[in-house]
């Protein structure tokens, strides 16, 4: 097993929302803006007046892929498994998995999700559900 | 820009393996055949400018390279673009060469990610490797995921980019992959990273390649008849990370042709050929798309339906591409290019007037372009 997270006092704090079952953001209190991952400073307008705030967990699939091939050993007893770019309704964005519950549900771009916090690694780790399917409006 | 600077020479070795060679080596190599066929003396060379090697990324490259080489040049440095920094060095060294600070540039590069380490390539992507986030290929596959969907096209689309790369590069005996590749074998791959088979991902080559660049003067008062003018130099760079960037569908490579044409005075359809960066097939229709070659989706079913061999509506990487020449990002791609406009290439376009060259690099994070015209 070779994951390797770098937990520093500018990402400690998502770190430990998600221990308490929240996926928080960075949003700039200067211009508004919103963002992931943890940086110092605002990337649109360079203030560093920034605060963390909680994501309603609810966001879109922009892409995913499929790894049939594993790049580390601790991988190989996973494959096949996907990788998805998630937009939160927010905004910031993530590199995530998308828990394939059902597995008739299948995982395709635009397609609306859930956030599922997993332990993993001794961590807790932000991936997403597929949401339920809309009822059909009137 | 518009052919005051010219290319003089250009050389390589030969591509795939070669298992205990030093990359400096390789470029040495690479080297003394680009002054043989520039016919000129290694000490006029007054400026080195290297592309960092992928596999193993070091200071003072530019350096140690010039230290091979017996000289001690005015400029001497190396470059970090990712697979735009051939390009990027050839803007550079040609500022360089306006300004009368140098008078002949040597662009290079060399590398054994394919006997040495190619861990590089299949790295972990930071933090997010908690995810199984990890290498290159995965970021491509991210954007060939979205084209796909988001345009609803066949995989043949991306399927022509490597069946044509590959049989171009079958009868060049430097390529490091010369083996020929139908539709129907290219479908039944199974995925590497699924949308990705193995044939949509270039080679992980050893080789070294260079180019000599001077002034049209100077070429002119030497009698090269076969220097070809540089009319057209561009940039332009996404840099964000690919789930960071606002669009997965378009790039920067847009803005970079754009200036390149912009700056040698042509127009698309002035095009003779192109030799585009084919790390991944998706790269290539992308290319095709933001250079305006063709409207946004339809790169794939073009290229199905006119060809982009030698006769075809463009003809595409004639000497196989990174997908059969070689992985070694960048330079073998001009120098086809130049072979091109030469008249001297394997499989030679007829009478060319002009031709584009790509490079871009990280997951489509960097771009650059160069519009190269006839020798002489």
């Amino acid at each position: 097993m070779s994951v390797n997270i770098q937990i520093a006092p500018v990402n400690s704090h998502y770190w430990s929302a998600l221990a308490k079952g929240e996926l928080h953001y960075q949003r700039c209190q200067k211009c508004g803006h919103s963002w992931l991952p943890a940086r110092e400073t605002c990337p649109r307008c360079l203030s560093e007046e920034s605060e963390w705030v909680p994501s309603s967990g609810r966001g879109k699939i922009l892409s995913w892929i499929s790894y049939h091939k594993a790049y580390a050993p601790h991988l190989a007893d996973r494959i096949p498994y996907n990788v998805a770019i998630v937009e939160l309704d927010e905004g910031p964005r993530l590199i995530t998995n998308i828990i394939t519950e059902p597995p008739d549900r299948k995982v395709s771009v635009g397609a609306e999700v859930v956030l599922k916090i997993e332990k993993d690694f001794g961590l807790h780790l932000p991936r997403f559900r597929l949401a339920s399917p809309k009822p059909m409006s009137e | 820009m518009r052919g005051r600077v010219v290319i003089s020479g250009v050389g390589n070795t030969r591509y795939g393996q070669h298992p205990g060679r030093d990359k400096i080596d390789l470029i040495v190599e690479a080297a003394r055949n680009a002054l043989a066929d520039a016919n000129l003396d290694k000490d006029e060379i007054d400026g080195v400018f290297v592309k960092l090697a992928t596999s193993s990324p070091g200071i003072l490259y530019g350096q140690k390279v010039s230290e091979a080489l017996g000289l001690r040049p005015t400029i001497g440095c190396a470059l970090d673009q990712g697979g735009a920094a051939n390009i990027g060095l050839v803007t550079y060294a040609a500022l360089a060469i306006e300004a009368g600070i140098i008078r002949n540039a040597l662009i290079c590069y060399g590398d054994t990610a394919r006997t040495g380490t190619h861990a590089a390539y299949h790295r972990p992507r930071g933090d997010d490797a908690v995810m199984g986030w990890y290498s290159t290929a995965a970021g491509y596959a991210m954007i060939h995921q979205a084209y796909r969907e988001s345009y609803k096209v066949p995989d043949e689309h991306f399927g022509i980019v490597a069946v044509t790369a590959r049989n171009h590069g079958v009868g060049n005996p430097d390529a490091h992959l010369r083996q020929p590749l139908s539709m129907d074998e290219y479908l039944k791959r199974p995925f590497v990273i699924e949308p990705l088979r193995r044939d949509d991902m270039c080679l992980v080559s050893d080789g070294g390649a260079a180019i000599i660049l001077t002034s049209s003067e100077e070429a002119k008062r030497k009698k090269n008849a076969r220097a070809v003018p540089i009319l057209g130099l561009g940039q332009a760079q996404e840099s964000w990370e690919v789930h960071l960037r606002p669009n997965l569908l378009s790039t920067r490579a847009r803005d970079s042709a754009e200036m390149a044409f912009r700056q040698a005075g042509i127009r698309r359809e002035d095009l003779s050929f192109a030799q585009i960066y084919d790390c991944f097939t998706i790269t290539v229709l992308l290319t095709l798309e933001d250079y305006l070659l063709a409207p946004a989706g339809q790169a794939g079913a073009r290229a199905l339906s006119e060809g982009l061999g030698v006769d075809g509506w463009l003809p595409l990487n004639t000497s196989g591409g990174l997908l059969s020449e070689s992985g070694i990002p960048g330079l073998q791609l001009i120098i086809e290019a130049v072979r091109q406009l030469r008249g001297e290439a394997r499989l030679q376009v007829k009478e060319p007037r002009y031709g584009i060259v790509s490079n871009q690099g990280g997951s489509m994070h960097t771009h650059a372009t160069m519009i190269l015209g006839a020798a002489g």
